[in-house]
């Protein structure tokens, strides 16, 4: 197997997503990106569902310092104890787990552990992943605290990435999604047309 | 390889199956009257294509439509919000198991069970269900958009009446033709055909124009042309066999209460006939009647029997039509019934053609003096083979154009055709109808049809009449109303497995004449092989 590249470190979690903060500041996975935590024999697969840059204190707040600089890099360079200071974290809702040598599209027995590491997928595994779509039912059932099509849309995008033949891919997706929001057409509408090409 | 149409999703056994349609599958190809197979659990399935309509998962989708000029989402959308919907009549059960690969396609008794996969049927089923031509089977067609040969058991066709029915214009003349050559090349009964229009003995033109061929210059040996009109029939080339000529004699009072509406006679009138015919007798009454003359003794004649003036001047007005008809003469030279069925004993095919007498009243009187004695002869070797001492004649149908004539319901109870439609093979002797007006067509006849070939029909009451009688109707109203106007017909009844729709085989081009006449020599080499070896015997 090709080395993963390892994004970050889990810091919270629970049954249905965790929270993991990255090694270095703001190289967050994108939107929607598939992830996933190695506690073997469970690998726990996320969608990446939320971001955030923060203070490392919550009571400290950053301050603006770039009055005086021409560049942002400069304002970095100038206070190189920032990059310590702050954090980038991001949420991955849990969609599916791998148990031996099986994959599953529903919630694993136990979330992940307290510093399990996490990956970004390769294509492959996306690929792998993606061969069923029953992780859109998850997403749509989920309270997010971005919109759902967003999240929904953003992921598609990043997955048929993986693929030779996007249109094919994002076609078969939306038809699964029509049926699923067959009672919500404005949902269903508001997917499509961000999934379009 | 089969063709995946879609999933059954609903139906019953007396209104058909609703298949939704997969979103590969492109609904405006689903044509009604195709044949599609449904594999069921145990059995599968054969069915016929009988309504196609749009189905949408939410009424909202056509209060607001989605953007479709974007192909993405018209293409996600087809097949899942919006899908295409077939309704299928299930006609018969094929293959599945051995035991049901020897008996043969069964009726269906019950419907497929839910999700069931609905295919397009493969050449082979079709095959299997209409059989492949043999010595008894006759390509009568194709089913639309394949290739098979759709055949009729004409053994089975022959046993009872049949009707072909379609609007003029529509190849009920050239759907009577490809039915007679069956039988000719099958060799299944013999034929009697009055032909009003001269369309069967000898070559005539199609709508194009162009000349085809007939049943005199494709089986010469098996086909007599009977002619009314000699002169006609030499004009145009015929090599006829025999001229009909029609003595006084021969016509009977029930032949005149037949043409009662077309000589515009009165039930007086009629009853008069009778009465006459008993004063002069069955064999002179006409040239008896003709032949009074005004004055004290007619008076007195009129009284006596009762008849009123205005009913005698009635009659006298219709026979006068009669003795117009060139063919009829006082004395006839030949005995036309008898010459007829010498020619059917033999197995030669009789046509009789009207020439230029295509006026209905010789047409009615000609056809119902003839049959009604050649049945009469018929029904009495029919009971001479009951009891034993002969052989059953061979199996005789009487083809009949403009039917409505004789078989409407006020008069099919009076005439021989009636009686004939309605008693059926019994006496080895059934009908070949043809007409446009089915609804003109005495129910009860109808009703006894065994098969019904019917052409494009558009009013209303015709259709129903001729649907009368067939399990899911308003299905089948649709396949009618929707054949094309030339060389589609619908099939039902007893000499096809299921009511199927079929794009009629070619008739006219050289191809088509040798198509069915190989069988003919083949048949003229057996029997002369047979008749070699009697001569030795």
């Amino acid at each position: 197997m090709t080395e993963m590249q390892r994004v970050g470190e889990v810091i919270e979690a629970s049954t249905t997503e965790f929270t993991a903060q990255c090694y270095e500041l703001y190289h967050i996975p994108p939107l929607g990106s598939l992830v996933k935590t190695r506690d073997l024999p469970l690998e726990l697969y996320g969608i990446v569902c939320n971001a955030a840059t923060t203070s490392l204190e919550p009571g400290r707040r950053p301050i603006a310092r770039g009055k005086d600089e021409t560049t942002e890099e400069e304002i970095y360079r100038s206070s190189p104890q920032l990059l310590k200071l702050l954090k980038s974290e991001f949420g991955a809702l849990v969609v599916g787990h791998r148990q031996g040598d099986r994959l599953y599209h529903h919630l694993p027995p136990q979330p992940a552990r307290i510093h399990s590491f996490v990956y970004q997928c390769s294509p492959d595994e996306v690929k792998e992943f993606s061969q069923s779509f029953d992780f859109l039912n998850i997403l749509l059932n989920a309270h997010l605290p971005v919109p759902t099509e967003e999240l929904i849309s953003a992921s598609l995008r990043q997955m048929s990435q993986a693929y030779e033949d996007r249109r094919a891919f994002l076609v078969a997706a939306g038809k699964e999604l029509a049926i699923l929001l067959s009672g919500n057409l404005s949902q269903l509408k508001a997917i499509l047309g961000r999934i379009k090409q | 390889m089969n063709e995946r149409l879609g999933i059954v999703v609903s139906g019953s056994l007396s209104k058909g199956v609703e298949v939704r349609l997969d979103s590969s599958a492109p609904i405006e190809e689903m044509a009604v009257g195709r044949f599609v197979t449904i594999e069921g659990q145990k059995r599968r399935f054969f069915g016929m294509i009988t309504d196609v309509s749009l189905g949408v998962i939410d009424q909202k989708l056509t209060l607001t439509p989605p953007d479709v000029s974007d192909p993405f989402i018209a293409e996600v959308l087809a097949g899942t919000s919006t899908f295409g919907i077939i309704h299928v009549s299930p006609q018969l059960t094929i293959g599945g198991d051995a035991e049901s690969l020897l008996e043969g396609p069964q009726p269906v008794k019950t419907v497929p069970s839910h999700f069931s996969v609905v295919n397009l049927a493969s050449q082979r089923d079709v095959e299997l269900v209409f059989g492949t031509e043999d010595e008894k089977r006759f390509f009568i067609g194709t089913p639309l958009d394949m290739e098979t040969k759709v055949c009729l058991d004409l053994d089975v066709f022959v046993k009872r009446s049949n009707g072909v029915f379609g609007k003029s214009g529509t190849g009920k003349t050239f759907l009577t033709r490809l039915l007679l050559i069956g039988i000719l090349q099958k060799g299944t009964a013999v034929n009697l055909v009055f032909d009003m229009h001269s369309e069967y003995g000898w070559e005539s033109q199609n709508e194009q124009g162009r000349k085809v061929k007939a049943l005199k210059q494709l089986f010469p040996s098996k086909v007599a042309v009977f002619t009314l009109d000699e002169e006609g029939s030499r004009r145009r080339r015929v090599s006829t066999d025999f001229v009909v000529r029609i003595g006084y004699d021969e016509i009977e009072p029930e032949d005149i209460a037949l043409l009662r509406q077309t000589l515009n006679l009165t039930e007086a009138s009629v009853q008069a006939v009778y009465q006459l015919a008993r004063e002069f007798g069955d064999k002179r009454w006409i040239e008896a009647t003709l032949g009074l003359e005004e004055g004290d003794e007619t008076k007195q004649l009129l009284d006596k029997l009762n008849i009123h003036d205005s009913t005698y001047r009635n009659l006298r007005r219709g026979l006068e039509t009669i003795r117009r008809l060139p063919f009829l003469v006082s004395n006839a030279p030949d005995n036309t019934v008898r010459r007829i069925l010498e020619y059917l004993d033999r197995g030669t095919n009789v046509i009789l053609e009207f020439g230029r007498y295509t006026d209905i009243t010789a047409y009615i009187l000609v056809a119902n003096l003839l049959t009604r004695r050649i049945y009469a002869r018929y029904r009495e070797a029919t009971e001479q083979a009951m009891g034993g001492d002969a052989m059953p004649p061979r199996p005789l149908m009487i083809t009949i154009e403009e039917a409505h004539r004789f078989l409407n319901p006020e008069v099919a109870s009076q005439t021989i055709f009636g009686t004939i439609a309605r008693e059926m093979r019994k006496y080895n002797v059934t009908l070949l109808v043809v007409d446009q007006r089915p609804s003109g067509i005495d129910s009860e006849v109808m009703s006894q049809l065994g098969t019904k070939i019917t052409c494009l029909l558009d009013n209303e009451r015709d259709v129903d009449s001729v649907l009368a009688g067939v399990i899911n109707k308003s299905e089948f109203k649709s396949v009618l109303s929707k054949l094309e106007s030339k060389q589609q017909a619908l099939i039902f009844g007893h000499a096809v497995p299921v009511p199927v729709v079929v794009r009629t085989r070619e008739y006219g081009s050289a191809k088509s004449y040798k198509d069915f006449i190989p069988g003919e020599e083949a048949e003229v080499g057996k029997q002369a092989e047979k008749d070699i070896e009697q001569l030795w015997e």
